[in-house]
């Protein structure tokens, strides 16, 4: 009885899906997909070339480098872009001195908001170590006022947030270019945006953000090309996504070389228990 | 339970035997999972899955309680918590990456652990409560498994809730009502959230309780074996302590080592980067797809695409959990005395294709829903149906198995020495 029904089911899912399958294949026959513009001209993420120094399992951060991208974030990202899981005592894991840390809060761009400790009323104060990067628009519908109605996003986790990744962030900064002659009209960069082959869409609202060599000038006298801003900046990004990456790795290290220990072990205690016994 | 040659627990020091007196817990350790457990002496390391099930059941449970302890069930902060956790919380960071990538491998390990009750038969008598029980098991893992992923309420969490639960609005004339009861509201949110984090606190234990007759279920006929032959006496047995307790825990060590990989270098592999954007109830992603481990099924969901009688989607809604419940049948629709896969040429044959048409509609659940992806699936699922209700219960009929061992000592020696020694004795 239960053969019987299930025969029954079983006959019937396959016809229905034997129904839609045919359904679906005149439906492609007749009206094959075309190919979108977005796909024909949309580019993969690609990594600066060497990677970033965090890569592989060995992989560890450039203090120097994050100290540049830092730099940069503060100088150009930071005008629209919050960093609002990062706190300025985080800044230490970049090399920053605990003085040098209370200067950068203290002399932070955006103020933190507060209330009057003597009337109560909403103000706002210097940051210090232990704020949060604060925001940089006190709401989003500002933030979409400001910037032509594209909110900024985030840039905390924004390495981690995006398929491909680093690599997506490094080619999106240094991507843009001028549209190529055979894009549809459609598909041009309308008023505020603009073209960039490595953006879901290929038009974005954030204007390019590093536009000239020497944008930023590096006090550790590294030469700031619009390539070397992007991949420092990333860089620092990809910290601000992962903080605990070098933590991670190393305690990987010394876990795996201790299971591979314990493994051996276990498997000289298996064939030992074995030893007797066919099997 | 278990043999007649089992061995008897017969504590010796005085402090146990006046424990054995009053709270036998030491006993039923020994019978359950040390000397006092005899288990077939050919398994073979597929046998090892449901330790290792175990042990990342015992994992997520660790893991998630530690991370409970920081993690904040409302909306506005739940993701923010879980970046407290990534950064702030002492090794926070691992706990959480243990977890997510711990729900993955619980995941392989037991459908590894299924394909092996597939192939060598473990569903036949009398071994069917054990079958039906895992797949109790499979189905709360999934529950489970799908309410953890919405707790960090990033964009996929937030739109993969809204999706399986508009499943519920394909049921005739009260479906909108359910989903709004189930979700407590209109779409999730706040109180979707807390109770999901609530279930999901409690469905672990559940899943413990139940593994606990599944191994109750398993320990009465005792474990199946490679050539599906019963065990015939105590030739055929080994203790289970320190013979497998051994082989585990190699097994234990090899997954572990795996486990680590993924946890230390590649943590975020098997996740959604969408994921890591907070939830936004404006701001659809491009394609929704839920973790890996659901996409068979969630490929069949959308294999059907027309409406026949049926919306397509109740079709979609009813082959998705159909996929899953028609193995609580399957007992009884694969009557083939045999239970080896070993010994069934046909079987072992329509076996593979399942795994690889499984496979296939994995592929399939986790690519965007359009051409060709749809019209392989709508195969996949084809035969997925095919497999289980029209070839299996042919092929029981009609299949001429290979000829098997007399016993499990005969598979594994050749020769069984001791079962033609009563003949020659008597």
């Amino acid at each position: 009885m239960v053969r019987v029904i299930g025969f029954l089911v079983g006959l019937g899912f396959v016809f229905v899906l034997g129904f839609s399958l045919i359904t679906g294949a005149i439906n492609y026959v007749s009206n094959p997909p075309a190919e979108t513009v977005e796909h024909e001209f949309h580019r993969h993420a690609h990594a600066p070339e060497g990677g970033f120094a965090s890569d592989g399992p060995f992989g560890r951060f450039d203090r120097q480098q994050l100290q540049r991208g830092f730099q940069v974030f503060k100088e150009v990202c930071a005008a629209c872009h919050s960093l609002q899981y990062v706190a300025f005592r985080n800044l230490t894991d970049l090399g920053f001195t605990e003085p040098e840390v209370d200067a950068i809060a203290d002399q932070w761009q955006i103020q933190v908001p507060t209330v009057d400790p003597e009337t109560g009323e909403e103000t706002t104060r210097n940051a210090v170590a232990a704020d949060r990067f604060p925001h940089v628009y006190p709401n989003e519908t500002a933030g979409r006022a400001a910037n032509n109605n594209a909110y900024p996003p985030d840039l905390s986790l924004i390495t981690k947030a995006r398929e491909g990744g680093a690599a997506y962030t490094y080619s999106l900064l240094t991507g843009y270019q001028d549209p190529p002659e055979d894009l549809p009209e459609a598909n041009r960069p309308g008023t505020g945006l603009y073209y960039n082959p490595y953006f879901a869409n290929l038009n974005l609202a954030m204007p390019p953000p590093l536009t000239a060599d020497g944008q930023v000038t590096y006090a550790d006298g590294t030469e700031a090309t619009i390539d070397q801003m992007a991949e420092d900046v990333t860089a620092f990004l990809i910290w601000t996504a992962e903080p605990k990456l070098e933590a991670r790795k190393s305690t990987g290290w010394a876990v795996l070389i201790f299971l591979v220990f314990a493994t051996v072990l276990a498997w000289l205690a298996y064939q030992n228990v074995w030893r007797d016994q066919k099997h | 339970m278990s043999f007649p040659w089992a061995e008897q627990y017969k504590p010796t020091n005085p402090f146990m035997r006046w424990m054995d007196d009053r709270l036998p817990l030491p006993r039923l350790v020994y019978n359950a999972v040390g000397k006092g457990y005899p288990v077939p002496r050919n398994l073979n390391y597929f046998w090892n899955f449901g330790v290792l099930a175990g042990l990342f059941l015992v994992i997520q449970i660790v893991t998630g309680i530690v991370l409970a302890m920081h993690y904040a069930a409302n909306s506005s902060i739940a993701f923010a918590s879980v970046e407290h956790i990534m950064r702030d919380v002492n090794s926070g960071w691992l706990m959480r990456y243990v977890h997510a990538n711990g729900a993955s491998f619980f995941f392989i390990v037991v459908y590894i652990h299924i394909f092996r009750g597939l192939y060598y038969g473990s569903y036949k008598p009398p071994r069917e409560m054990v079958w039906l029980l895992g797949l109790v098991i499979f189905l709360l893992m999934m529950a489970t498994a799908f309410m953890g992923y919405v707790l960090p309420w990033g964009q996929m969490s937030y739109w993969g809730a809204q999706v399986i639960t508009g499943l519920f609005e394909a049921i005739p004339l009260v479906g909108t009502t359910i989903k709004e009861w189930l979700l407590g509201g209109f779409a999730p949110d706040n109180a979707a959230l807390n109770r999901f984090f609530s279930l999901h606190y409690l469905l672990p234990f559940v899943i413990a309780g139940v593994i606990i007759l599944h191994i109750w279920a398993l320990h009465l006929p005792g474990s199946s074996n490679p050539t599906g032959v019963d065990v015939k006496g105590p030739q055929d047995t080994v203790p289970f302590h320190p013979y497998y307790t051994a082989k585990d825990g190699f097994g234990v060590g090899v997954i572990l080592i795996l486990f680590a990989i993924m946890v230390f270098f590649l943590p975020n592999y098997l996740g959604h980067a969408d994921n890591y954007i907070e939830a936004n109830p404006l701001s659809t992603p491009a394609h929704i797809v839920p973790e890996w481990y659901f996409w068979p099924f969630y490929a069949i969901l959308r294999a059907f695409t027309v409406d026949f009688i049926l919306p397509a989607k109740l079709w979609g809604v009813v082959a998705m959990f159909g996929s899953i419940l028609l193995l609580f049948f399957l007992p009884w629709l694969d009557k083939s005395p045999v239970r080896s896969g070993k010994y069934r040429p046909q079987f072992k044959i329509w076996f593979w294709v399942l795994v690889v048409d499984v496979l296939i509609l994995g592929w399939c659940g986790g690519a965007p829903a359009e051409e060709p992806y749809v019209m392989i699936s709508q195969l996949a699922s084809m035969y997925y149906f095919a497999h289980f209700l029209i070839i299996l219960p042919i092929i029981s009929r009609t299949e001429r198995p290979r000829p098997m061992p007399n016993s499990i000592t005969e598979a594994v020696l050749g020769t069984d020495e001791s079962a033609a020694q009563p003949a020659a004795a008597s």
